[in-house]
């Protein structure tokens, strides 16, 4: 019976330490990601998400034509490169940061209002064998009032 | 086989399976985990599996109470104190929906407030979120430093809103990342209701073709599907299954508007290093519509201040 008495010792230790990564993910998200939003204002919300290489995630929003944005795109160092695309609802591509030397942020105005799909993607370091590495990913925006 | 092994064996797998579904739920927030789809597909067609492939993590983002403020601001609208849910209302609020919910709304008028530059109704409003916020247990959300910092600077709005972005911060990150998706949506639309019910309330019916604020509001329908898939995502808790039938309701009159856009077009500006997207919309929102979209918005918003 001694089985039953770790499961909960072991069920403890998995939650603390899934919620201690999360913890990280928003002292990363702070120290890092929203210095890079200035001198835009940062919106207030919070995206981030522990990330495997290769994985991608989705973010839908609405931008407004009064505002202009910055889009902060942060991976912790020990993640290879994160790309990210700006996708509009035609599925278009707007904007890939690999074409602008993996930057981490984007600066946008808009005639009119948009929802738009951002895609953000860790690439890979191709060394089969190794574990894949992971690591926390920020989306943060800024605005400001259109001049 | 030995008995006591076959039921140790069945405890472990029992264990492991309850352990992965507890590690993979913790996706949370606005986030929602999909499951890998494996599609065999040919692998010169890219586009095709763009468009099978499933997003880890998808995230839905409502604008911000600051952000929502400041579109009502740049409308040019004017401020109304009258039209802020009234600090003395707090001592309602007990359930996890209703502080939830009320926080995401007195952030919306703390922001109003703020952009507004009312010295007092700032204190009175960072005061109310921090109720709502130490009511939901959100720990270190709103601090007594905070309120401090708030006072010295009251006449600085750049540090005012750099205050009320970092606290909403602090809630919404606290909620994500202690597994409380449901309490960060309802706050999220919270937020976003109180600056729909805002921007309706101050529009000048004499002054309705080509108003700015009319032209924001309508926007908003660009969102409606947004809020529907975020609260979607935390489907099966009843307070926010309520929400949905509410939001749905609203959806229905925002469908009654038309939004066409052409082609987006990206032009880079060297001299700002800034993308303008171009593109030209054409909208339809007669004055009838408009009235039933205030009254709808104003009926569920008051269901969440009562």
């Amino acid at each position: 019976m001694r089985i039953l008495r770790i499961i909960p010792i072991l069920v403890l230790f998995l939650l603390g330490t899934t919620i201690n990564a999360d913890a990280q993910c928003k002292a990363f998200a702070k120290k890092v990601c929203l210095p890079e939003l200035v001198p835009y204002t940062h919106d207030g919300n919070y995206h981030a998400a522990i990330l495997v290489e290769g994985e991608e995630a989705e973010l839908y929003k609405t931008f407004y034509s009064d505002m202009e944005y910055r889009v902060a795109i942060c991976g912790e160092e020990k993640l290879p490169n994160i790309e990210f695309k700006v996708i509009d609802s035609n599925k278009n591509v707007l904007y890939s940061n690999k074409d602008a030397n993996y930057a981490k942020s984007w600066d946008f105005k808009l005639q009119s209002s948009q929802q738009l799909k951002l895609v953000v993607k860790v690439s890979s370091f191709n060394q089969p064998g190794d574990t894949p590495a992971s690591g926390c990913v920020a989306i943060m925006f800024g605005f400001k009032l259109k001049k | 086989m030995n008995k006591k092994y076959g039921v140790t064996s069945g405890i472990l797998i029992l264990f492991l399976f309850f352990a992965s579904l507890l590690v993979g739920c913790r996706s949370g927030g606005t986030k929602a985990t999909k499951e890998d789809v494996k599609i065999d597909v040919p692998k010169d067609n890219s586009a095709v599996y763009e468009d099978i492939k499933k997003a880890e993590k998808i995230f839905n983002a409502l604008p911000s109470p600051l952000e929502s403020a400041m579109l009502i601001k740049s409308a040019g609208a004017r401020f109304d104190e009258t039209l802020l849910n009234p600090v003395g209302n707090v001592n309602n609020y007990v359930t996890n929906k209703s502080m939830a919910l009320n926080l995401g709304i007195y952030t919306c008028d703390l922001s109003f407030a703020s952009l507004y530059e009312q010295t007092q109704l700032i204190i009175d409003y960072m005061n109310a979120a921090k109720k709502m916020a130490d009511g939901l247990g959100i720990l270190k959300a709103i601090e007594q430093s905070t309120i401090d910092k708030l006072e010295e600077n009251i006449n600085n709005s750049e540090i005012i809103m750099e205050i009320v972005s970092e606290t909403f911060m602090n809630s919404n990150s606290y909620l994500e990342d202690n597994g409380q998706p449901a309490v960060a949506a309802m706050v999220l639309v919270g937020g976003w209701f109180e600056g729909l019910y805002i921007s309706t309330q101050l529009v000048d019916m004499n002054d309705f073709n080509g108003n700015k604020l009319v032209g924001r509001i309508i926007d908003q329908k660009l969102s409606i599907d947004i809020l529907i898939n975020l609260l979607e995502s935390s489907k099966g808790n009843p307070a926010v299954d309520e929400i949905i039938v509410q939001v749905k309701k609203l959806k229905i009159v925002f469908d009654k508007i038309k939004i066409t856009t052409s082609p987006v077009r990206p032009e880079f500006d060297t001299k700002s290093n800034t993308t303008m997207l171009k593109s030209e919309v054409k909208t339809d929102m007669t004055p009838a519509v408009f009235k039933e979209l205030s009254a709808v918005v104003a009926e569920i918003r008051s269901t969440f201040v009562k």
